[in-house]
């Protein structure tokens, strides 16, 4: 028998924001909960969140911005996941996201919004409940 | 506390007080078994003159304005002006932060300080595919010299100083508002303000780099030169811990990472040609105000010495000015929390107070509501209202330096300084600040620490109040959260297209072509940047034609 598939996350950081203490610590804690973790780096276009994530068939993409930017940059990335016809990756954001974009940001179909002070372990309970069963 | 006579009874009391305190903790422990700060220094139960053997006053702190420094870089220090009050502001389109700016000064504000959106950091105009709902949003968008005239409307440059924080196209930036003087017939000599233009802490810790570090290290060199024989008054550079702590480092290792980093800006001025003395004044620092506040004044205060003996010792400089860290503060963003925001006016209260006993030239206090959104107007004022309050009721501006003799406090500097100089030995062992961070060894240890201080939030051993220990269930979130008008992005894109088509592009494929050719050689950039400015090239343009020449910077895979 195969050792279980680790689930696979694809971290990610759209647009030209910096702020990348926040999704370090989350790769550190979801790789430390047994998952495996692909770090994209800085200034990734939703094209190449969308192609890494393919590439790396990954599960779960979670998404970083503090810039401000997410109200295109999250629902951009699930409009080329539309294109290419995936529709079981579990997508969540985070960063400095104002309560009253999120319900737009659910209806795009990001899964869930994670904001300042959340407890990894939060995060790491919410992929393992909703990610996808292979 | 030399007499060898009070020395020993001091010892005899103490030893008679530890074997007090030995029943004291059979009966009640202490409330951890460990105290430590975020640096890794353990602090002790009390402090005595026990833990100041060997003490040397003139040596280790010296008189205020007087090597190292340690005490302050000015004789009077605060009893002569209070620290610049100075809040980091910008968003939308230049009109509607020039409203800000001409609101701030009219609050009592006494410098400025630009921020600049996300694409104007990267050297992008707004209608840069890659600008995509990035404009106006983190700070405000110039894409030519226009915006920049637009963004000072109404405020006469030769009385304010303006700090603006912008690095790899520093360069333009600092020529915009070289053009803009000019046309407002101020001379260079009497521009006052600062430029952040500290490229390697945006390969650590910030992310807005454009070029490699080679090319990135001659456009700063080239600043200093160009700014030490025109704008005599400017500050070159300001070399920054802030954006350290707030990757998550501990307040050693921003002190250590940001002089490391001054260390090699220095070593590659020296390179270029130029003196020390002649740039040395001019080099200034930023550094975060966080939460420990004793260690937080430690680590200013051992700043301030450790650099005076850096100029002094290990680069020959003679004058005092090259010798005094002179530095910017902004309160600790990173500390703030999304949960019950109105407590972190408290925060920033006591992070301004550290700063102040710390000795800073300037201050940013930040606004409750910044883990929500950008700040709010009510916001930003009740941020300025709290170094107000800081510098004209509390009365710790009345004496210098006044924690100066604490045994706990000179203790501590002295820690503080002996970790940094530490981290600064084996950052010259790896070949310095740039080969240190193109191995990743920075990023590392500032990734490390910021996850230690997440686990140790989580497991309950670092109490957020608010956050991890008495949360409230329901909360009302602040109202009128600042929103960034969703057209700034259309309308910068429109007055791109106005300037390109009424400006004479011919001069400015002339002076673009000329900025081709300086980069390719070795002249000084700034004259042929300030030239292409003047034409009305914009800052897209002119990044892209470095960028042809310089190439753009790849990031080390690091996790």
């Amino acid at each position: 028998m195969s050792a279980e598939r680790k689930i696979r996350v694809l971290a990610a950081k759209p647009g030209l924001d910096g702020h990348d203490r926040g999704v370090k610590v989350i790769c550190a804690a979801l790789r430390d909960s047994g998952m495996e973790v692909i770090y994209t780096g800085l200034r990734q276009t939703p094209e190449q969140i969308v192609a890494a994530a393919v590439q790396e068939d990954a599960d779960v993409i979670a998404m970083s911005v503090l810039s401000g930017a997410h109200n295109y940059l999250f629902p951009r990335v699930m409009e080329l996941l539309k294109e290419k016809g995936i529709k079981d990756v579990l997508v969540m954001g985070g960063g400095i996201i104002p309560e009253e974009d999120v319900p737009a940001l659910k209806a795009a179909g990001i899964a869930a919004i994670f904001g300042p002070g959340t407890d990894t372990k939060d995060i790491i309970g919410f992929i393992k409940e909703n990610v996808r069963q292979r | 506390m030399c007499d060898p006579q009070k020395l020993a009874s001091l010892q005899a009391a103490k030893a008679k007080y530890d074997e007090k305190v030995e029943k004291v903790l059979q009966k009640m422990p202490e409330r951890k078994k460990e105290f430590v700060n975020t640096s890794g220094i353990p602090v002790q139960r009390v402090y005595t003159p026990l833990d100041m053997e060997g003490f040397d006053y003139l040596k280790q702190l010296g008189l205020p304005g007087q090597y190292p420094y340690t005490r302050a870089v000015q004789p009077t220090a605060y009893r002569g002006r209070f620290w610049t009050m100075r809040q980091y502001a910008g968003f939308g389109s230049a009109e509607e932060t020039n409203e800000r700016y001409h609101f701030l000064l009219k609050s009592g504000q006494t410098g400025l300080s630009v921020a600049f959106d996300l694409p104007t950091q990267i050297g992008y105009d707004s209608d840069h595919a890659l600008a995509q709902g990035e404009v106006g949003k983190v700070g405000v968008a110039i894409d030519s010299l226009w915006d920049m005239e637009r963004l000072f409307q109404g405020i006469p440059l030769e009385q304010v100083s303006t700090s603006m924080t912008i690095n790899s196209p520093c360069a333009v930036l600092l020529a915009m508002y070289l053009a803009m003087a000019e046309k407002q017939g101020v001379p260079f000599a009497k521009l006052r303000g600062t430029v952040q233009n500290d490229i390697l802490k945006e390969y650590s810790s910030r992310g807005t780099y454009i070029f490699p570090p080679r090319p990135s290290m001659r456009l700063i060199t080239d600043i200093f030169a160009y700014c030490t024989a025109e704008v005599p008054q400017w500050n070159t550079i300001s070399i920054s811990g802030y954006h350290i702590r707030e990757a998550g480092s501990t307040a050693v290792q921003e002190v250590a990472f940001t002089l490391a980093n001054g260390v090699a800006y220095v070593d590659a001025a020296i390179k270029a040609g130029l003196k020390v003395d002649e740039f040395g004044p001019r080099l200034s620092f930023f550094f975060n105000s966080h939460l420990d506040f004793l260690e937080e004044i430690a680590k200013f205060r051992a700043a301030r010495r450790l650099w005076a003996k850096i100029m002094k010792e290990r680069f020959g400089a003679q004058d005092p000015r090259s010798l005094m860290l002179r530095f910017h503060t902004q309160t600790a963003g990173c500390s703030l929390t999304a949960q019950q925001p109105l407590n972190n006016i408290m925060r920033v209260a006591f992070q301004a107070m550290a700063a102040a006993l710390g000795g800073t030239q300037s201050l940013h206090t930040n606004s409750f509501d910044e883990a929500l959104a950008l700040p709010s107007e009510l916001a930003v004022q009740v941020a300025l209202r709290t170094q107000q309050v800081v510098a004209y009721e509390t009365a710790v501006a009345d004496t210098v330096d006044p924690l100066a003799g604490s045994y706990y406090l000179e203790n501590l500097t002295d820690q503080v300084e002996a970790k940094a100089q530490e981290y600064i030995d084996q950052i010259d062992r790896m070949g310095g600040a740039v080969a240190a961070i193109e191995q990743g060894f920075v990023q590392k240890e500032i990734g490390a620490a910021a996850y230690r201080y997440q686990q140790e939030i989580e497991a309950g051993t670092r109490v957020v109040v608010g956050l991890n220990k008495f949360q409230v269930k329901e909360e009302e979130k602040p109202k009128d959260l600042l929103k960034v008008d969703p057209e700034v992005g259309n309308r910068q894109r429109a007055r791109l297209q106005e300037l390109k088509s009424t400006r004479d592009n011919a001069a400015v494929a002339q002076a673009l072509a000329a900025l081709k050719t300086a980069a390719q050689g070795t002249d000084n950039l700034m004259p042929p940047i300030l030239a292409a400015v003047k034409t009305l090239a914009t800052l897209g343009e002119i990044c892209d034609t470095l960028r042809g020449v310089f190439g753009e910077y790849e990031a080390p895979a690091l996790i």
